[in-house]
């Protein structure tokens, strides 16, 4: 039971062949004999989650029809949960229990869904192997010697494992789709401002977005329906109307024109990796749809400019964390001074730290043009080159990520782990919408495949996912648990 | 652009975090890393580019100037550290 999908799930517990609390109950007790080795949640919230269950329950008994009612769920530790800790990864916010729920999780709720637990992360969102979590890095469960990804990867884990039936991500650079493409899910990040950021714990407030990370494409879709929307509360969240992203699933692809950027199947690509796209663009080309080679000329730029922005909003971002409102404090300061330098030092992992001082140096008297100005323009030269190639092709695909899981501690140094989100991040300095999909193993390791859309083109990408899940299964190929406990 | 371990304890005291004799010089190279990266942007001319801001040149929403919180001191200063009478505690800035 645990492995359906929400769709499935739905479907089973409107006809009442199981309920919430015994769905609930039963994930619980996975992830308790599972979820350790993985380091999944941070927080599993059993009390919370069989409430929840309950009255989901109860709504199920009044015939209420909502797809996401008693679908249990897991939530990134980085958005705010009332009355349940957010640590956002870190060890500022280890005992933080925030006094308001993320539109995000207060949307979820509403629509009847059962919060599991709050799952692990990188550090504030900043890492591409989830290793920078103060609370352990997340094993992969293909491989639990290889990382999940990240920032997003103790959300894309719990999916793969079937820890929990959906999970939320959050990504800035990758975090959704990355981690999704190393654990064998499906991950979608929505255009910038699709998705209220409200009480979701920001690192780059211009990149930021939330999105589902799933089994399939149809649940992204579903949950989408619930999770976009603009909201009063976050005046930066896009104010056109939501599509019914489940409406157009199943279009037909004839005639779609599918563009393929020579800049993402060029050297640095996996063999195994490249030969799996291809093979993936034959599956389209059998729906219909024809492939066109194009250019994005400044991609190679794209983590250059995104090492100046979102340390530089980080920056700003996290001065928040100063030892006198909430979180950690360091202990028996000297003065105000050594409060703020303690608190922020002893606080914060070395990561984290790294990309502040980068940001700082960014904004920093006299240097601004040449970098935080400069990293603007090359965002705004990134944007035209999506500009230009959606004239000619209607979404855009090739590779999540330049090859599988990489080993768990194999990446110390901090630009190689930046180059892993080479065709991810321009998509975020664009703010398009993409979304990763599995697409291929390489020995028992999954490969993603990034399908990126127009701007709120989701339902396109959703679409053109969907269609290709109906025709492989990659998508349902699950890792085997079996670590010996 | 070089960064030197003078650069790190500036840029360090504006962030207000510490950086110990120990950490200087390996924190100071990896930035000096990651600031070549970053200057591969160098390596084009974008001088007619108006730069970029927000991916759909969105400009700030307003709404009628009305109070739509409720004051919700003591239930956030729950979080705090240290608080006494409605008020947050630090140490003694003044003597």
């Amino acid at each position: 039971m645990l492995e359906k999908t929400v769709v499935e799930l739905s479907e089973a517990l409107k006809l009442r062949k199981v309920s919430s609390v015994e769905l609930t109950r039963a994930y619980l007790e996975k992830i308790g004999t599972k979820s350790k080795k993985l380091n999944t949640y941070i927080t599993v919230c059993d009390e919370l989650a069989l409430t929840q269950a309950k009255m989901a329950d109860q709504r199920l008994a009044k015939g209420e029809k909502n797809p996401l009612l008693g679908i249990p769920i897991a939530h990134k530790d980085i958005f705010c949960t009332k009355g349940i800790k957010t640590t956002c990864g870190s060890k500022m916010l280890e005992n933080f229990v925030s006094p308001y729920n993320a539109t995000v999780v207060s949307k979820l709720n509403k629509a009847g869904m059962v919060t599991l637990g709050k799952t692990n992360m990188d550090e504030f969102a900043m890492g591409s192997s989830n290793e920078t979590s103060y609370f352990g890095p997340v094993k992969n469960p293909w491989d639990t010697e290889k990382v999940p990804g990240g920032s997003s990867g103790g959300s894309a884990a719990a999916v793969a494992a079937d820890l929990c039936a959906i999970a939320t991500g959050t990504d800035t650079g990758g975090s959704i789709r990355q981690p999704a493409s190393f654990c064998g899910v499906t991950g979608l990040k929505p255009s910038y401002g699709r998705i209220s950021r409200w009480g979701m714990i920001a690192f780059a407030s211009s990149l930021d977005q939330a999105g589902p990370i799933s089994k399939s494409a149809e649940d992204a879709a579903i949950i989408m329906n619930a999770m976009a929307g603009s909201d009063d509360l976050d005046s930066t969240s896009i104010r056109a109307p939501v599509d019914d992203y489940t409406a157009s699933i199943n279009d037909s692809l004839h005639g779609i024109k599918i563009g393929v950027p020579k800049q993402h199947l060029t050297e640095g690509l996996s063999i195994e990796v490249e030969e799996s796209i291809r093979q993936a663009l034959q599956v389209y080309e059998k729906l219909g749809a024809t492939i066109k080679e194009i250019d994005l000329p400044n991609n190679h730029l794209s983590v250059s400019a995104y090492y100046v922005i979102a340390p530089a909003e980080a920056s700003a971002n996290l001065s928040r964390y100063d030892g006198v409102r909430y979180g950690f404090r360091c202990s028996q300061p000297t003065d105000l001074e050594d409060m703020y330098k303690r608190t922020r030092s002893e606080g914060f992992g070395s990561e984290v730290k790294r990309r502040i001082m980068i940001g700082t140096y960014a904004l920093s008297a006299g240097y601004y043009d040449a970098y935080y100005q400069k990293a603007q323009k090359i965002r705004r030269l990134i944007k035209n080159d999506f500009d230009a190639a959606f004239k000619t092709v209607d979404v855009i695909v090739g590779p999540t990520s330049p090859h599988t899981a990489f080993g768990l501690g194999t990446t110390t140094d901090p630009v190689k782990m930046y180059l892993e989100d080479i065709y991810t991040i321009a998509v975020n300095l664009a703010g398009l919408p993409g979304i990763s999909i599995p697409a291929g193993l390489v020995g028992k390791l999954p490969i993603g495949m990034q399908i990126i859309g127009k701007d709120f083109a989701e339902a396109k990408l959703l679409n053109v996912a969907h269609k290709y899940q109906k025709e492989t299964d990659w998508h349902k190929m699950k890792p085997s648990l079996d670590f010996g406990d | 652009m070089g960064f030197n371990k003078l650069e790190l304890t500036k840029v360090a005291q504006l962030a207000r975090l510490q950086v110990t004799e120990s950490e200087i010089e390996d924190v100071s190279e990896r930035i000096s890393e990651i600031l070549r990266l970053i200057d591969q942007m160098q390596s084009i001319n974008t001088d007619s580019i108006a730069p970029m801001s927000h991916p759909f040149d969105g400009t700030q929403v307003l709404r009628s100037d009305v109070i739509t919180e409720q004051n919700s001191r003591d239930e956030l200063q729950t979080l705090a550290p240290s608080v006494e009478k409605g008020l947050f505690l630090v140490p003694k800035v003044l003597e």
